[in-house]
Order: structure tokens, then C-alpha cells, then sequence
């Protein structure tokens, strides 16, 4: 319990000193979301996916974001990814606002300084493991002699040195996400992406996974930001955001979790804000009751 | 040394490949999906093989001297027209199936640093391709038919007339697979990454 007051005091705390602070801070965070809001209209019904999100990452770090399924985390993501635009609010990739990018710009942005990682791999299936590595360099105007080159080396960091000509099918679900590492490597890009890489791998391989990602992170200081549902994920972070109905609810170092899981902590977070709501909910529950009295004579 | 070399906030703009590396991704496009292409060129193939053999049969009454009554050239310009309308909805109903069949590909195409353009111009040449080879084949296995069924009439042929339906032919299938499988692929080109990978077909 004291330790999720302690991450809502810093929550609410953080918020209003790092607006006054951006510019001293500026160079520090490569990705900064401030406000962002995405409404989708699914029919005639308005869905709030993110409801004013603010969170800085810093250059190098190692940030997971977790929560529940629908808390909003992977539109979240999409956003950081210039995959999706906000309804509302800005997303500062390197203190350039991505909404003010025109298609080129943004392009260039996806290929050169963000690799992707997804939970379905998303290779190429018709492609061998080397040309789904050396997609992203083709669109970066690399020459075919080094894309050969350093689609071998990448392939070869992720230890799959002897599968180069093997196509997705071929190869494990874990050996297909080392292929989507390395293709995210590609054009050595400043933040990786990673949304729910373990979420189709078993314990044993999104281990593996897990383990790759931290020491990509070490020796090359990319910044890795994923959303995870991986209790194991998480406590390598450096830092964990927990969102919950489109709302950042505490960025914690995971430490502060403890021992205890990320479904025990969100349920424990959620006690505490169904406490804190309870007064409300009696007050509701007075009106019901006069009311209910009301039709009841009526 | 990846987050080194990031140190300016500096964004370019991402290049637009030039049309040869275009034509070389959709020729491998082709060929690592040789299955998948044939049987999408195997529609425009059909349909303009139908088209070919009604022109070259026609041809091929006017060799055997028959004048033909009005009531037979009406059936001619008949069998024209449905064969058309035969050519028209096979190629586009191929060409559309493997663009769409492909949104996913696309999305992370677009994911991993490709302009719309690129894209389009991809799809583009590939359809380009499997439309001319297609009615090429296609013409030809069109007039082989109509020339092997009337030997004993080959002579009186009008052979130059045949190589201009031939070309209209081709020229006719091309242009029906390039315009079919245009309007998908600006349309999936266009869309949001996230949305095109989104999507089941």
C-alpha cells in the first residue's frame, strides 16, 4: 500500500514540474507525450482510448508500459510510433512534434530512427530471413552490397548466423522474432518499439527474448520502450508506466512492484482508486435509494 | 553507437526509390510468389484468350469467304461484347483479390519506411507485368485455337489484321489489370499503418 501512494505522490507531483522544467530537460528526453487524447468512433459510439497522456522517456533508457488489455497501451504506442495520430495533444520524438510531419518526413522517421517489434512478428512471409532484415535499408537507399553485408552481421547478433535463407515458416516462433530484432536494427535506430514481443512466445524463448532486448539496450544504449504483459519484461525495465482507461496511473522503477505481479498490482492500484471513489458511489447510492422510494409511492 | 549518431533533432525526408528499385522489388515480388502470380495472371490470361479466339474466329469467317448475314454479325458483335465484359470482370476481380490479400504487407511496409508512392508504383509495375504477360499468353493460346480448329482455311488468313487484334489485345489487358489494381493500392497505401496491418481479409 505505501508503495503506490509513494507512485501516485511522484505522479502527481512529476506532472506540473517537468512543464515548467522542458526546456532545461529537453535534451534528455528522446520521447516526450504531452496531453494526448485519441477518441475512435466505432458506429455511432465515441471510445476514449487515451485520456491526456503525459510521460517522458529518456534517451537510453529501458521503458516498459503495462496494463490491462484495452487500457489504451498499444494505441498509446502507436502514437509514440508515428504509427496513429492523436486526437489531441503532442508527441516529441527528439523535440520534433510528429504531427507536424509531412508523409515523407514521416517515413523517413519510421525507417531510419524507430525500429518495430510486434507480438505477431509481422514478417514478410514470401521472404527469406535476410530480405526481411535488409527491407528497411532497401528504403534507406542503401546499396544491395551493404545491405548483404550488415543483413548478415544483424542476423548474426541475434544468433541466427545459419538461417539467413530460411523463410518465416521455417523457422520458430522465437527465431522469427530474433529476425524481427534484427530487422528492427536495421538502420540503427535510436528507439525500438516493441509492442508485446513475448506475448506469442513461451516462457523459455520470450526469456531469450527478454534477455536480447536489455543487452541491445546496454551496448548499443538504443532506447527500448515496450508494452508487456511479461512479468519478467518488466522487472528488466528501468522504469515502468502503468495505464489504466487511457490514464497514466504511476511510472514506477520496478522495484517498487516488489515481488508482486502486474495483474496483483493493478488490482491493488484499482482497490485504491475504488476506495477512494467510495464516497462517491455511497452518495450515488443515497440518491438511488430516495429515488427508488419515489417510484415506489408513484 | 545507434542512439549516438541521433543526436541532432534533425528530421529528412525519406527518399523516393528510383523506379528501377522499384521494378526490381515488384519483379521479386513476382517471382517469390510465382504460384500466386500465375494464377492472378492466369485471369487476365482466360479472359483475353476468350476476347483473342472471338476475334480470330471472325477473322476466320471472312477467310472462309462465308458473307456473313446480319443476324451472324450480330452474334458476332455479341460474343464480342461478353467476351470483353468476361476479360473485364476476371482481371479485375484477380487483380483486386491479390492487392487486397496483401494489406498486411503493406502496413508493415509502411512501418518500416515506405513512402505511398513506393508503394503504389510497386503495385503498379507488378500488375503491369502479370497483365501484359498475361494477355500476351493469353492472345496467343486465343489465335493457336481458332488457327489449329480451321487448318484447311489458314491460307486465306488475314494474318496482319490478327497481329493488330493481338496488340489491341494486350494493349486492352494491361491497361485493365494496371486500372484494376490501382484504386486498392492507392487506397492501402494511403491508410494509417496501424489500420492496414490491422486488417483480416
Amino acid at each position: 500500500m505505501s508503495s503506490i501512494a509513494t507512485a501516485d505522490a511522484q505522479n502527481g507531483a512529476a506532472a506540473p514540474a517537468v512543464s515548467t522544467s522542458d526546456d532545461y530537460r529537453a535534451s534528455e528526453h528522446i520521447v516526450r507525450v504531452r496531453g494526448v487524447k485519441r477518441v475512435y468512433k466505432i458506429g455511432e459510439v465515441l471510445v476514449h482510448a487515451l485520456r491526456g497522456i503525459d510521460l517522458d522517456i529518456k534517451r537510453g533508457e529501458f521503458m516498459a508500459i503495462m496494463g490491462p488489455s484495452g487500457s489504451g497501451k498499444s494505441t498509446l504506442f502507436n502514437m509514440v510510433g508515428g504509427l496513429d495520430k492523436p486526437t489531441d495533444g503532442t508527441v516529441f520524438i527528439d523535440e520534433v512534434d510528429i504531427a507536424q510531419l509531412d508523409a515523407g518526413e514521416l517515413a523517413w522517421l519510421r525507417c531510419r530512427k524507430i525500429g518495430y517489434i510486434f507480438q505477431t512478428f509481422n514478417l514478410i512471409p514470401v521472404m527469406t530471413a535476410l530480405e526481411n532484415v535488409t527491407l528497411p535499408m532497401i528504403f534507406a537507399g542503401a546499396s544491395v552490397d551493404e545491405q548483404m553485408e550488415k543483413g548478415k552481421r544483424l542476423l548474426e547478433t541475434v544468433g541466427l548466423g545459419d538461417r539467413l535463407y530460411n523463410k518465416p515458416g521455417q523457422l520458430s516462433g522465437g527465431q522469427q522474432q530474433r529476425v524481427a530484432i534484427a530487422r528492427a536494427l536495421a538502420n540503427d535506430p535510436a528507439i525500438i518499439l516493441a509492442d508485446e514481443p513475448t506475448g506469442n512466445l513461451d516462457q523459455k524463448v520470450g526469456e531469450e527474448i527478454i534477455q536480447m532486448l536489455k543487452r541491445l539496450n546496454k551496448e548499443s544504449g538504443v532506447t527500448i520502450i515496450t508494452a508487456t504483459h511479461d512479468d519478467k519484461m518488466y522487472k528488466r525495465a528501468d522504469r515502468v508506466s502503468i495505464v489504466i482507461d487511457g490514464e497514466i496511473q504511476a511510472v514506477v522503477p520496478p522495484e517498487q512492484l516488489g515481488d508482486n505481479t502486474v495483474d496483483g498490482f493493478l488490482a491493488q492500484l484499482k482497490e485504491e482508486k475504488d476506495a477512494a471513489a467510495i464516497k462517491d458511489l455511497e452518495t450515488a447510492a443515497e440518491v438511488t435509494a430516495t429515488n427508488a422510494a419515489i417510484t415506489g409511492e408513484g | 553507437m545507434a542512439a549516438m549518431n541521433s543526436g541532432t533533432a534533425r528530421v529528412e525526408r525519406q527518399i523516393s526509390l528510383p523506379f528501377k528499385q522499384a521494378f526490381r522489388i515488384a519483379l521479386r515480388n513476382i517471382t517469390i510468389r510465382v504460384g500466386r502470380a500465375m494464377i492472378t495472371g492466369a485471369g487476365t490470361m482466360l479472359g483475353i484468350a476468350f476476347l483473342m479466339s472471338v476475334f480470330a474466329s471472325n477473322l476466320m469467317l471472312a477467310a472462309k469467304g462465308a458473307e456473313p448475314s446480319p443476324a451472324q454479325a450480330q452474334k458476332a458483335a455479341w460474343l464480342v461484347a461478353m467476351s470483353l465484359l468476361v476479360s473485364f470482370v476476371g482481371i479485375t476481380n484477380s487483380m483486386l483479390m491479390s492487392v487486397t490479400e496483401r494489406y498486411k504487407e503493406i502496413g508493415t511496409f509502411k512501418c518500416l519506411g515506405a513512402l505511398d508512392n513506393f508503394i503504389v508504383k510497386m503495385f503498379l509495375i507488378e500488375s503491369g507485368l502479370l497483365g501484359f504477360f498475361g494477355s500476351l499468353i493469353g492472345s496467343i493460346i486465343g489465335l493457336l485455337f481458332v488457327i489449329v480448329t480451321n487448318l484447311a482455311f489458314v491460307g486465306a488468313f488475314n494474318w496482319a489484321l490478327a497481329v493488330l487484334y493481338m496488340l489491341a489485345c494486350i494493349v486492352l489487358g494491361t491497361i485493365l489489370s494496371v486500372g484494376a489494381a490501382l484504386p486498392p493500392a492507392i487506397r492501402a497505401a494511403k491508410m494509417q499503418a496501424v489500420d492496414a496491418m490491422r486488417t483480416e481479409v
